[in-house]
């Protein structure tokens, strides 16, 4: 994507540290949509097996929690779940690997698009069923409590999950036990193909209220503000004082995964031009990035270029891989 | 190893709650990681008394009172044990396993294999089966089966006391998450178990009386039954050997192959509901491999595929017993 110079909009303070930190979040969030462009693509061009469920319109979420959590941090994820992968470390080549099924893949081929795990990066794992997580995030809350590890979970569900028990269960012994887990619910505004409106009664905010979790809604476009509310809320978690809930208000640009292009009975064109023109978080962040001149249109061209060559070797990679071994599909059944 | 050499060898007698105490506070000795985590466990060591003294010894830290929320405390064991912790989740009927099922089979059952071997859940979910407590149908049935079904998880039925001991700590250092099932029935059976430390691995049945003229094989409560039934065959001349299956998942197919290729008669005894059961996995494995040394049919017993009823004379008549497998037997052997 080309870089117009916009709107000026300063930034109340800057250093180089902090030049450095939002360069890193925009190539994060740049990384991630170009990441799903290529799998919409291979996806469209029946390269790719299965389907997937593209994350674009939400990076800012996935990089503003992600950049606040230590490398051993827990994250669990959902079918929705590269931009969370990606965001917490994991590879490029190996994420496109999984995604075609071959042996490098970070789950060898059994897991595909929504079952990516990485232990090295404390990701327990992307969860193809709705707020089917919950469990193993509140899980990790707690062994970091009993081992006195000093880590931090942190659960991305989308809003179809308040949907499920589950995740209420969780949350209350989370908060009976004061856990360190984050529950972070990415609104996108569509429980696959329905309005949430439709299928959620009452305030979102309200619920984890109800259970004396502390919740903070932020604008899940703006990846800064996403940021510094999470690392408000990890920090405070890692002190021992208990879960938190953050409600990320955001959207998805793409339909609920790759095949849903008729998209008109539930939302419209224009809706979507909207979100993609005037609230698209990496726009976003440029236009602030270029506004308060801590980068040039020419720096993020070149992040660009380079993120893209990365993209490219990822998928050579991936396509130059070989398959599994037949043989290893009575593998792993059993430890 | 058979229950005549336990008993000589073994100068203690312990009942089958007291066994799987012992098996739990040996192991939470033994290993900081483990710890229990359900509804009721701590101050009143779950309605059965099984877990009594527990939160005395370990501290209401390791032996955690939930919420009745067996959905969470299952779901937050899996993610305890796939992060360091050795969880055991006390589900206190087998019925509410239903409630804790997306947990049990598409995140514990499947993380390992879906992660490519990267990630493991080393797990036990402790419920009960069982029915004649008078309980009704939400608080009676058998639902082993189920469990048995899915890949990715273990299952074990111990018989006796000696037994839940041995499988319940070969369960807690297992790396997979197991479902361990104790019927409630058999809590105040009493039998010889070891002072000592021993375990007993998983995939070994156990030929717990020996015979000539019909193998039944059985699980957990059904050994007893199985057992009760042997010896009123013994005095009309049949030798029935009783072959307690102790794990479903994995399962000896051996040792229940080797017992009918030498009796020749098989019968096959389960207390979960007989239609889909156990039985017919077992009874399928014994014609495969057992065909030309069979001279009967291979028949089956299980629970009767009723919701279990509540009035006694009703519920009785759900479960086998040993009349019931006496006259089984006598059929398969031509001794009507």
């Amino acid at each position: 994507m080309a870089h117009r110079k916009t709107k000026s909009r300063t930034a109340k303070s800057s250093g180089p540290a902090r030049d450095e930190r939002w360069l890193r979040f925009y190539r994060q969030m740049l990384t991630i949509r170009l990441f799903e462009e290529e799998v919409n693509r291979l996806y469209q061009s029946g390269k790719m097996p299965g389907l997937a469920h593209l994350y674009s319109g939400q990076e800012a979420v996935a990089v503003g929690v992600c950049e606040a959590l230590r490398r051993d941090d827990y994250i669990t994820s959902t079918h929705r779940g590269h931009g969370h992968c990606l965001a917490k470390g994991a590879s490029l080549e190996r994420m496109f690997a999984e995604l075609l099924g071959k042996a490098p893949g970070y789950c060898s081929g059994k897991g595909g698009s929504m079952h990516i795990a990485d232990a090295e990066t404390g990701n327990l794992g992307a969860n193809a069923i709705v707020g089917g997580s919950a469990g193993i995030a509140t899980g990790a809350a707690l062994s970091a409590k009993m081992t006195g590890s000093g880590r931090v979970a942190v659960c991305f569900f989308g809003e179809g999950a308040l949907g499920q028990g589950l995740l209420y269960e969780c949350m209350n012994m989370a908060s009976l036990w004061k856990l360190p887990v984050v529950y972070v619910c990415e609104n996108n505004l569509y429980n696959e193909y329905t309005r949430f409106q439709e299928t959620t009664a009452g305030e979102i905010a309200a619920r984890p209220a109800a259970f004396a979790v502390p919740c903070e809604a932020v604008d899940g476009q703006d990846v800064i503000a996403v940021h510094r509310t999470s690392q408000r809320l990890v920090e405070r978690a890692r002190a021992g004082e208990g879960p938190a809930f953050m409600l990320c208000n955001t959207y998805r640009f793409y339909g609920h995964h790759v095949g849903d292009v008729d998209r008109g009975y539930y939302r419209s064109r224009e809706e979507e031009q909207r979100w993609r023109e005037g609230r698209d978080p990496i726009k976003l962040l440029a236009a602030r990035l270029l506004g308060s001149r801590l980068a040039d249109g020419r720096l993020l061209d070149q992040i660009e270029d380079e993120v893209r060559r990365q993209i490219a070797g990822g998928v050579d990679f991936a396509f130059a891989a070989p398959y599994p071994d037949p043989s290893e599909v009575e593998r792993h059944v059993y430890a | 190893m058979s229950a005549t050499a336990t008993r000589e060898s073994a100068p203690r007698e312990l009942t089958f709650a007291q066994a799987v105490r012992e098996a739990l506070a040996e192991e939470m000795r033994r290993d900081p990681r483990v710890f229990i985590i359900g509804e009721d466990v701590a101050e009143a060591g779950t309605p059965f008394k099984v877990l009594s003294g527990l939160a005395a010894e370990f501290g209401t830290g390791r032996v955690i009172d939930s919420p009745i929320s067996e959905a969470g405390i299952t779901g937050i064991a899996v993610g305890a044990a796939m992060t360091g912790m050795r969880p055991v989740v006390d589900i206190m009927f087998g019925d509410f396993l239903t409630l804790a099922m997306d947990q049990i089979v598409n995140q514990a059952a499947k993380i390992h294999y879906m992660s490519g071997g990267k990630l493991k859940v080393p797990m036990v979910v402790r419920t009960t089966l069982g029915a004649t407590r008078r309980s009704a149908a939400q608080h009676s049935q058998s639902l082993h089966a189920w469990v048995s079904h899915i890949p990715g998880l273990k299952v074990a039925l111990p018989a006796t006391p000696y037994d839940a001991k041995g499988l319940l700590k070969s369960a807690i250092r297992d790396d997979n998450p197991v479902v361990f099932f104790e019927d409630k029935m058999m809590y105040q059976l009493k039998g010889p178990v070891p002072e000592g430390e021993y375990t007993i691995p998983f995939g070994v049945a156990d030929v717990k009386r020996l015979g000539t003229d019909i193998s039944i094989v059985a699980t957990s409560s059904m050994v007893q039954v199985a057992l009760a039934a042997a010896e009123r065959l013994a005095p009309m001349g049949i030798e029935a050997e009783v072959v307690d299956v102790r794990t479903t998942v994995p399962l000896d197919k051996d040792t229940l192959i080797a017992s009918v290729k030498k009796t020749g008669r098989a019968l096959v005894l389960d207390e979960g509901y007989r239609r889909y059961g156990v039985t017919a996995e077992i009874a399928s494995l014994l014609v495969d491999e057992a065909f030309y040394h069979l001279d009967a049919p291979v028949k089956r017993l299980g629970a009767m595929d009723v919701p279990v009823p509540f009035s006694p004379v009703l519920e009785d008549r759900t479960v086998p017993t040993p009349e019931i497998v006496v006259e089984t037997a006598k059929n398969l052997c031509g001794r009507s």
